[in-house]
């Protein structure tokens, strides 16, 4: 028996707790305050990026922290995650134990008015008519009907109380935002879960099925091919980027099934994963044109080459291979973008390495050999950064951020409103008392109910 | 006559606005409070103006947008919102010494926005988007409720201070209550707002980005500002707060929104807004 009572005492305690606003606003400012670790100190970042920031002691001292507290992804953190999920146990139990009581407002058949309530508030409008109450309630009824949802009259002794009401649906407001945010996180929840986060770097004329997946080294395989048939890149004049354009194809089964180029802000979406340009870089270009200038007969040859395979150099130079393209090379400690690195074995002597910067085209002058080379032209190739991404949360997500805009405008903005306009006739006068209550900004409805008045007491003579 | 002329008559414009409802206010006097006002109506005109010929500019530059994708235009926005919402205060609570607290900030940003480049930018890949003009607007338009709330705080706490009633300078104020009732009504303003702008933003980065919520140092003290003004909301409207401790929160979560446009451009980030990652 005692023990019966003692688990149900533990339960209303853990309750009790958990109805606190105390809490909320301890969780709330919690959250806020550790959210702040996460933008100082950047967040999933290798572990060279960390020690190259902050130096070895730092770094060591932050990754034995991170060990515990995760600070280097602090947002999937367990503690993070506790705190989000007390949030939304604080939401739903606080919701939960107040819509008792909002349910017994919200739903009655005859809305109760008591006239006392109405005479006791401190706020309320009096004067009086040189009429007689019958009148009075013919011309005020319709006026009030009119921008009030509900309203009645009753008959008192010497004359009538008008009652009136609006916008009581209202006091669920506050529910529906607390009902937005655990569908927000639900939502993020079943994207965590159901969904993925991966990125893929298509070469153009080449295709991709296979994706990585982001903060992992895991790869997913995708039911369809992603093709990129052209990229292009446009500038400003003041080269600041324009446009990145990626012309991409769909093969399902072999088959093309949907074509679009994809630019920022426009993806393609395709049977729930959803591709967006993301990036781009170059490539090697296949085919390079180059140059050869004999330094002493001065004639000029231009040959085709391709990476790896070895040139004869007219003139019985030597032979010429491109071992590799990189897309910002070295040159003493400098980064000189583009270049073709070579190697150039003459007739005599040893092999030489050459480089062939696509920016700098006169380069290799500088090398003061018997043969100069040069590139005269190539075929720009360029890869496309895709972020390819799956999350079936998303409508979840979405649904609570309308429900997010429409409660937070209903719970600040509107509110029960509660009239009663007691007339009181003595002989051929009456007295006019005009109140009103409503459960949220009350100056607002003072001022109302001081427009009401003035309106009604100038409506007659 | 172009926008930058135009704009920068008007931070004078609003200086002097500034300047004649601070004298008001000190002084107790009504004529420099009326001319504030009438100064804070042309300043607002030039507002107007600049920003539209801003916009037909860019137009006749072949690079037409909305003007709300810099730095420099978000600041004559925000100097636009802070005295609409100003001057419909001023008409509801018919009082001016509250235009003292709140006209310096919409001088503050222009005269910020003079000091950085006004050229008029093409829009990179990233902010190409209908939602550019949503988002910047309605993240804008709560700002500037939460700036008249900070602004109305200082004077709720200024007012607290003087509590035998003495001070000359608090007498014009409008009441305690009324103070604090209107830092509660702008911050419901700007909570609403700063909602839709946190939506708008989340919307556009699933369009752009392909996620709706990055952690993203921007994204996360805008969040960090959505707490701090939660926090206030439910302390004032479950609790009972008022007076002095809301005042502090409301100065506190204004801390927070200039962090999330000026202080997080300082932090270390391994992401950064508009840049390709290459």
């Amino acid at each position: 028996m005692t023990k019966k009572a003692n688990s149900s005492d533990t339960i209303s305690r853990v309750w009790k707790f958990f109805t606190s606003v105390k809490l909320t606003v301890v969780l709330l400012l919690s959250l806020a305050l550790t959210s702040i670790i996460g933008t100082v100190i950047p967040q999933s970042g290798t572990a060279s990026e960390y020690f190259h920031k902050y130096g070895e002691l730092r770094y060591k001292i932050l990754s034995f922290i991170d060990s515990i507290f995760d600070i280097f992804d602090m947002y999937h953190s367990w503690w993070f995650r506790i705190l989000l999920l007390l949030l939304t146990i604080n939401i739903i139990i606080c919701s939960i134990d107040r819509m008792k009581a909002t349910w017994k407002i919200l739903f009655v058949k005859i809305p109760p008015f008591n006239v006392s309530r109405f005479r006791r508030l401190e706020y309320k409008k009096e004067f009086s008519e040189s009429s007689m109450p019958d009148e009075l309630e013919q011309v005020y009824k319709p006026i009030i009907s009119r921008s009030y949802g509900y309203s009645r009259v009753e008959q008192t002794d010497n004359g009538f109380c008008l009652f009136a009401e609006k916008w009581r649906w209202t006091r669920i407001g506050v529910y529906i935002v607390h009902l937005s945010i655990i569908l927000m996180l639900l939502g993020s929840l079943i994207g965590s879960i159901f969904g993925f986060e991966g990125f893929v770097n298509i070469p153009e004329g080449e295709s991709a099925k296979k994706i990585n997946l982001r903060d992992t080294t895991q790869m997913h395989l995708l039911d369809f091919e992603i093709k990129c048939e052209d990229f292009s890149v446009s500038f400003y004049d003041s080269g600041t980027p324009k446009e990145y354009r990626s012309s991409v194809v769909i093969i399902e089964n072999g088959k093309p099934v949907v074509k679009k180029d994809i630019i920022m802000n426009d993806p393609l979406r395709y049977k729930g994963i959803n591709i967006f340009q993301q990036s781009y870089g170059t490539l090697a270009p296949e085919e390079v044109t180059l140059t050869f200038t004999n330094k002493e007969t001065g004639m000029e040859y231009k040959k085709k080459a391709v990476i790896n395979k070895p040139v004869d150099i007219p003139e019985g130079l030597g032979t010429f291979i491109i071992k590799d393209y990189s897309s910002s090379a070295g040159f003493k400690g400098h980064n000189i973008g583009e270049a073709f690195i070579g190697i150039l074995t003459p007739k005599t002597g040893d092999p030489v390495n050459i480089l062939l910067p696509l920016r700098f085209p006169s380069f290799d002058k500088m090398r003061k050999g018997d043969v100069i080379i040069a590139v005269a032209s190539y075929d720009q190739r360029y890869y496309t950064g895709l972020q390819v991404t799956k999350d079936p949360g998303v409508w979840v997500v979405y649904s609570g951020f309308i429900l997010m805009i429409i409660g937070c405008f209903v719970t600040f903005f509107m509110s029960h409103q509660r009239l009663c306009i007691e007339v009181t006739g003595k002989g051929s006068q009456s007295t006019v008392m005009v109140a009103g209550t409503s459960n949220k900004n009350k100056m607002g409805m003072q001022r109302k109910i001081e427009a009401l008045a003035e309106k009604l007491d100038k409506l007659l003579p | 006559m172009n926008s930058s002329i135009i704009l920068s008559v008007t931070t004078f414009v609003y200086g002097l606005a500034a300047f004649l409802y601070i004298v008001s206010w000190i002084f107790r006097k009504e004529a420099p409070g009326k001319a504030a006002f009438w100064a804070a109506v042309l300043g607002l005109t030039g507002n107007t103006a600049g920003i539209i010929l801003r916009w037909i500019e860019s137009y006749q530059m072949d690079i037409g947008h909305a003007p709300l994708s810099n730095l420099y235009e978000s600041m004559v926005f925000f100097s636009w919102t802070v005295l609409i919402i100003y001057l419909l205060v001023e008409r509801k609570y018919k009082n001016r010494t509250i235009g003292a607290f709140v006209t310096p900030l919409a001088f503050f940003a222009m005269a910020y926005a003079s000091l950085i480049s006004d050229r008029i930018q093409p829009l990179v890949p990233v902010l190409k988007s209908n939602w550019l003009i949503a988002h910047v607007i309605v993240c804008f338009i709560g700002y500037a409720a939460f700036a008249i709330a900070f602004g109305t705080s200082g004077m709720y706490l200024i007012k607290r201070k003087d509590t035998e009633g003495k001070s000359l300078l608090v007498k014009k104020f409008p009441t305690a209550n009324t103070l604090d009732e209107l830092t509660y009504q702008m911050i419901m303003l700007g909570f609403l707002f700063l909602s839709i702008g946190i939506i708008t933003g989340s919307v556009w980065a699933n369009s752009a980005w392909g996620r709706y919520w990055g952690w993203d140092p921007k994204e996360t003290w805008s969040l960090i500002t959505w707490f701090i003004y939660a926090t206030l909301l439910h302390a004032k409207m479950m609790r009972g707060w008022h007076g002095k401790r809301i005042a502090y929160l409301s100065i506190a979560g204004f801390a927070a929104v200039l962090f999330t446009y000026f202080g997080v451009n300082l932090l270390p980030g391994l992401h950064s807004y508009g840049a390709m990652g290459q």
